[in-house]
């Protein structure tokens, strides 16, 4: 027989109380994710059109003018970033599942990489300031990119790793059987079997850095105007949204929020895609 | 490590003819290998540079004030004097109020999704929080500065200065730019990264051990309680401990909402400034060599605490990971 006494009613009501708190907080986080989202559709989507996309910033209280150059820095640097933190990492990366395995070095660049990856990004900025823009005298889209690459690099090993050591041994083992050396079956059985994997790792680590103001400030500046040239001060979205935001005017106020709807969007196509990516390819479970 | 001894052996066992193509494949082969070496090693000197650049940058300050620059409350650029107590003190009272908040949310999300929800839903809400950590931190600022701050300025500061105004917590004007607003910002942006990483530890843990104790006619709760919490829980102080790690040195969503203030208040509805908004602030502005100095040395403590607390994250993390039979996956 089923005891039904206060005692069993108290239990359940303290289960479902608490299961109830639980589910709460999941709404909580949900209820969060599509405000913000939701005020970001709502304000950006109107602030766009097609001067936003073509024409460069106008000076204050003047009407119209667009974040052309905004747009385009922000892919500058973000390929930038992504040419020099990519490889960096996936050498890193490799050393750590190929060579390294549990050696002490290997252990420690882990644990090293892990603390960088949350690192605070301001301290990126400070770094770069002091190795790159004061000996060279001048804040420029070069230093911005190398503060940006210095957030991909441990992000991209770490994944790397990850990804790596999916593979089973015996497929090595085949390979190196055959007489293939053993950067020939690194390069092409190991990375080939995870490429899937490895390109998530790379699109996570560029919605990362792409959405990343705060190593900007000081590194890459900011500038109203067209610039190519990557030692001098480069306008991006971000910093453009930050000094726009922090303004007075209304104008600019409304043209941050176009300018915060576009990296939103960005940054969320790249996160989804790099987890339609990992979903496709059968390489086991998604990187954390 | 099947490597070294079947490369080793190879070129001996090959005729003449065969030597010029095993020197090439072993000098490609150390060239990868160094080349692989050489980027791990990286990783180490970026960290090295870190520290000791911040400390050189910073010597002036360290030289000029001596230690109390650390528990100094002045700064005042004018004069150029300056301090790390005010910047510290709001970075440690904002990350504190985000981890009080966050750390029971996130643990309610992970119990949610892996005691809880069945799978599809559990899927779709897990991949919700986690873009939740997708968006970026200027993205968090400019919604918490236009929409977030005042209202909460208008419906929860307003209720809380009439029914507890009385406590210096909540004494003082109000504008919804505060201490409390940068708080719960950070607590809704560290939420994901709690959430999940204690989802993680709570999968790591033997189902047998579980079904145990619902055999033994336990309720849900009692089974997280006593088997789940107890089992993960140096996974889940690692977890709240990288919260922390991540609430500390966030910059762009709190320089917008805190006010940026080097007062140092009582009060949580006052303005106030963290290490990370008064170097975003004034960093590219400042102008005398002393005045930047002091901000690399606040960027050093800064780097020097959320090091440390991430540290701490990760061993605890790694000791549970270890622990666990099926945590052999690092």
């Amino acid at each position: 027989m089923i005891p039904r006494g206060v005692k069993y009613i108290r239990r359940k009501a303290v289960n479902w109380g608490m299961l109830a708190l639980s589910g709460t907080s999941a709404v909580f986080g949900l209820f969060f994710l599509f405000w913000i989202l939701g005020v970001v559709l709502a304000k950006g989507g109107s602030a766009l059109d097609w001067d936003f996309f073509s024409k460069l910033p106008a000076p204050p209280g003047v009407e119209g003018g667009g974040m052309a150059n905004g747009i385009v820095g922000t892919l500058l640097l973000t390929v930038l970033a992504t040419a020099i933190g990519v490889p960096c990492g996936l050498f890193a990366g490799t050393y750590l599942a190929e060579y390294g395995r549990n050696g002490a070095l290997a252990n420690t660049v882990r644990f090293i990489s892990d603390v960088l990856t949350s690192a605070p990004s301001i301290v990126i900025g400070v770094f770069v300031y002091a190795i790159l823009v004061r000996p060279l005298r001048g804040f420029s889209g070069f230093a911005g990119g190398v503060a940006l690459a210095f957030i991909m690099i441990p992000v991209v090993t770490r994944t790397t790793e990850e990804m790596l050591q999916l593979v089973p041994n015996a497929l090595r083992e085949a390979a190196l059987a055959l007489g293939a050396p053993y950067w020939k079956v690194v390069v092409n059985v190991c990375y080939r079997r995870v490429l899937g994997g490895m390109t998530t790792g790379i699109l996570l680590a560029i919605a990362r850095v792409s959405g990343e103001t705060a190593p900007l400030l000081f590194t890459a500046l900011n500038n109203p105007y067209w610039n190519f040239n990557p030692m001098y001060p480069t306008g991006t979205l971000n910093v453009t949204l930050f000094n726009y935001a922090m303004s007075p005017y209304n104008d600019w106020r409304a043209q941050a929020w176009g300018a915060a709807f576009l990296i939103t969007l960005f940054v969320l196509v790249v996160t989804i895609l790099a987890r339609i990516v990992v979903s496709r390819t059968q390489t086991g479970r998604t990187p954390s | 490590m099947p490597t070294g001894s079947i490369q080793a052996a190879s070129p001996s066992a090959r005729g003449h003819r065969a030597d010029a193509g095993a020197k090439h494949r072993s000098t490609m082969d150390a060239l990868f290998r160094g080349t692989s070496l050489a980027f791990a090693v990286l990783v180490l000197v970026i960290l090295g540079a870190i520290l000791l650049v911040l400390l050189f940058q910073s010597s002036e300050a360290f030289l000029r004030f001596g230690p109390s620059f650390l528990w100094s409350s002045d700064w005042d650029p004018v004069r150029d004097l300056y301090g790390a107590l005010p910047s510290a003190y709001g970075t440690v009272v904002s990350s504190l109020i985000a981890i009080l908040i966050a750390g029971p949310v996130g643990i309610g999300v992970a119990v949610f999704l892996t005691e809880m929800a069945p799978p599809w839903l559990s899927r779709p809400v897990g991949l919700g929080i986690e873009l939740l950590a997708a968006i970026p931190s200027i993205i968090y600022g400019m919604w918490g500065l236009f929409v977030l701050a005042p209202w909460l300025n208008r419906v929860f500061y307003a209720q809380l200065q009439e029914h507890f105004g009385f406590l210096p917590l909540f004494k003082g004007p109000s504008l919804g730019i505060s201490m409390l607003t940068g708080g719960l910002i950070l607590a809704v942006m560290i939420l994901p990264f709690i959430a999940s990483v204690t989802r993680d530890v709570f999968r790591l843990i033997p189902p047998m051990l579980k079904e145990s104790a619902y055999g033994l006619g336990s309720t849900t709760w009692e089974v997280i309680r006593n088997v789940v919490i107890p089992y993960g829980r140096s996974g889940i102080v690692g977890a709240i401990f990288l919260g922390l790690g991540r609430a500390l040195g966030e910059t762009m969503a709190v320089t917008f909402v805190i006010g940026n203030s080097h007062v140092i208040s009582a009060s949580l509805l006052s303005p106030s400034n963290t290490i990370s908004s008064t170097l975003a602030n004034e960093f590219a502005e400042a102008t005398t060599p002393l005045h930047v100095s002091s901000l690399v040395a606040l960027g050093l403590i800064l780097f020097l605490i959320t090091t440390l607390i991430l540290s701490l994250a990760k061993f605890l993390l790694w000791r549970m990971e270890k622990a666990l039979p099926g945590g052999s996956k690092r």
